[in-house]
């Protein structure tokens, strides 16, 4: 009609603007999730904390106390009863500390666990360094089978100073199969 | 060269019968399809908003179970919005923009027929599941994992008819962009062109921008689901948070491409019963752009709750706030219209001040749950509820019922029947407040949304909610009268209204089946638009 106004034809805009489209569901299938996941490493947002183990050295501060909390969940299709053997610790920054958790799987058969930590308030996750923990790991429980699980800690003196609690949360999921068997 | 065999060629009529709807790729026909398919869909989400309101209307579990109460609460939010409320607009853009800019249809007729003809597959997908065992998807319309990944054998039949309505909307979102852009009467240059078109071009490219994300997600869903990878799965390393960040990034923009239409509508109208110019056309125009612009930075206001950074509350609250700044400026902008015009009545300007009274306050809700520490109380609470249906029902419903009856006579070449239209307004505004401004102080006082019962202190607003639900739905009923009896009215002129602006009223009432095969020369768009 009004070529004349036209920059380029119908066809090429029209390529243009698929191929954009096309780039968009390509930025949130492939892009987005990596870059998520990035983007919560160097922030510790979602609660996350070290995935690894870390090394650190011991510079106690005995000046300040911190309560520790330990929270468990488990997920509702992995047959476990999970928690902490004791519900709190009273920590000083910069020192070494054990805890540890029990599990029993009350299935009849051997399943594998992956526990999910998470750490409450966000200011805190970097400075909740594990130095041992059987969530790096998926564990192994025979039929029936109650084990201890270790964690090994140390929070870092360089802890914001109105940080006086920090909630550690752990929930255990069953690893084996896909969602859909989990869920049947 | 016979005057007959160029009528034939110049005034070829539509086929007949069901062919001539199977295989138009003429603008009009189209649009009218759109709009036959969202009124239908308008009225089977309302069936279900019905359901959901008589269970609620007392205290206890009285006419469904729990899931299928669930299973309506999303069915409803799906129907309604990707049904009913994004392909009516689709279907005004079709009628309209190719009249408005002088084009003689849209610039992709092929692929518009197609984008029309995926709808009706995919909502037939989606309503299917209604009868599969284990019923409907029940999660919520916002499909968060893991619940979405509980869903029985719908499942897939969900992730399927979503992919398929995005993939229409960007088809339409593509032809939409390339008309405007391509087939502008001369002379017609972009800040000329008419409000209705200027908004449709933003949410066109919002559409492309983020429905591709939100295929991305419901395949991640998906693959989630039947092919072992974890992107949600907390077990595999995923992250179910990740799913809110990314159905947010579509989510947030999605609302507006629900708006922005809406504002465009009603910048026709209200010029039209005030006979005077819009207020501010430029004004508007950056209005809009900015509002799109915001809209793809402030997602992670929907999900204040999840543990984030005072830092990133603070940005999203915020950058959440000044998006009211555009909006205002819009509001002022159709008050300043208003102001000193000579101001009649008719239906569509009564649907157009509805608009912009309650929009409005659904916009000031808005603002109270943009602040954090107060959304931390309001958050998935009836005042959500009530936030969003204020600016979804009389904003986004109001605008396009406004642009039915302002444009119902070019469409017919008849006047509807104006008492109808105006009892269909007051009685929708009746109503629609005596249901969702209750909501406002049953989520103040903490009522949970998405549950099928509810402590006793919450039932005189529930049942007055329910009242105004069934009220407004019947009143519905009225435009159905209107449209049924639209031809019986008197004959229209070609400019229908007494001082509208704009090249869509240049054309004949009816408008005939092919407009501006030749583009309106100069004087005529000067005409219309000065």
């Amino acid at each position: 009609m009004n070529d004349h106004q036209s920059k380029i034809s119908n066809r090429a805009l029209t390529a243009r603007l698929l191929l954009f489209a096309v780039g968009m569901f390509a930025f949130g299938f492939l892009v987005l999730p990596p870059l998520y996941d990035v983007f919560c490493d160097i922030t510790g947002f979602g609660g996350r904390t070290n995935a690894t183990a870390v090394t650190a050295t011991e510079r106690p501060d005995e000046t300040r106390t911190i309560r520790i909390e330990f929270v468990t969940t488990v997920n509702e299709y992995a047959p476990w009863s999970f928690a902490a053997d004791v519900d709190s610790m009273q920590v000083h920054p910069g020192k070494m500390y054990f805890a540890t958790f029990s599990a029993t799987n009350r299935s009849d058969q051997s399943l594998t666990s992956q526990a999910v930590p998470s750490v409450s308030p966000v200011s805190a996750n970097e400075h909740f360094k594990k130095i041992e923990c059987f969530c790096f790991t998926s564990q192994e429980f025979a039929a029936n089978e109650t084990r201890t699980l270790p964690l090994q800690f140390i929070v870092d003196p360089d802890l914001p100073e109105y940080v006086d609690t920090i909630t550690l949360s752990y929930t255990l999921f069953k690893t084996e199969n896909s969602y859909v068997s989990r869920t049947r | 060269m016979t005057t007959a065999v160029a009528d034939a060629h110049e005034h070829h009529g539509p086929e007949k019968g069901i062919k001539r709807w199977l295989f138009t790729t003429n603008h009009k026909d189209i649009g009218t399809m759109y709009l036959i398919f969202s009124l239908i869909m308008f009225f089977a989400g309302g069936a279900m908003a019905l359901v959901i309101r008589s269970e609620l209307m007392t205290p206890g579990l009285q006419f469904v179970h729990p899931e299928f109460f669930n299973q309506m609460t999303t069915m409803h939010a799906l129907i309604m919005v990707f049904g009913a409320v994004m392909p009516a607009f689709v279907g005004l853009a079709n009628w309209m923009i190719p009249m408005m800019i002088g084009a003689p249809d849209m610039a992709l007729p092929r692929m518009n027929n197609w984008s029309f003809w995926i709808l009706p597959v995919a909502f037939g997908i989606l309503l299917s599941t209604l009868l599969m065992p284990g019923g409907a998807p029940a999660s919520g319309w916002t499909m968060y994992p893991p619940i979405v990944l509980q869903t029985g054998v719908a499942f897939p039949f969900l992730i399927f008819s979503i992919l398929l309505m995005g993939l229409s909307s960007i088809m339409g979102a593509i032809n939409i962009i390339v008309t405007i852009l391509n087939m502008r009467a001369p002379d017609m240059w972009l800040l000329k062109m008419p409000m209705f078109v200027w908004t449709w071009l933003i949410t066109a490219y919002l559409l492309i921008a983020v429905m591709p994300v939100f295929a991305g997600a419901v395949t991640m869903l998906l693959t989630d689901q039947f092919f072992g990878t974890s992107f949600f799965l907390a077990a595999g390393g995923g992250d179910p948070v990740m799913f809110q960040h990314i159905f947010w990034f579509f989510g947030h923009p999605e609302v507006y491409i629900m708006i922005l239409p809406a504002f465009g509508v009603v910048s026709e109208i209200i010029p039209t019963f005030s006979r005077k110019p819009l207020f501010g056309h430029d004004s508007m125009v950056y209005a809009a752009s900015s509002i799109a612009f915001l809209s793809f930075i402030v997602w992670a206001h929907h999900m204040f709750t999840v543990g984030m950074p005072l830092s990133g509350q603070m940005f999203f609250m915020f950058a959440t706030m000044l998006i009211a700044v555009p909006t205002g400026v819009k509001v002022f902008n159709w008050i300043a219209t208003m102001w000193r015009g000579a101001m009649t009545f008719e239906t569509p300007m009564l649907f157009s001040l509805g608009f912009v009274f309650l929009f409005t306050i659904g916009g000031f809700s808005g603002v109270m749950l943009a602040i954090a520490p107060a959304d931390i109380q309001y958050h998935d609470s009836y005042f959500v509820v009530a936030h969003f249906h204020y600016v979804l029902v009389p904003g986004s419903i109001f605008a396009l019922m406004a642009g039915a009856y302002y444009w119902l006579p070019k469409w017919t070449g008849h006047m509807y029947n104006e008492t109808a239209g105006k009892l269909h307004f007051w009685m929708s505004t009746i109503f629609v407040n005596l249901t969702f401004f209750p909501m406002h102080f049953l989520g103040l006082a903490g009522m949970p949304r998405r549950i099928p019962d509810y402590s006793t202190q919450f039932a005189d607003f529930n049942w007055m909610a329910s009242v105004g639900a069934i009220g407004f739905g019947l009143s519905q009923l009225i435009f159905v009268y209107v449209l049924l009896t639209s031809k019986k009215g008197e004959k229209a002129t070609d400019r229908v209204w007494e001082a509208p602006r704009g090249l869509e009223w240049t054309v004949p009432s009816p408008a005939p089946y092919h407009t501006f095969d030749t583009p309106p020369v100069k004087r005529v768009s000067e005409e219309a638009f000065e």
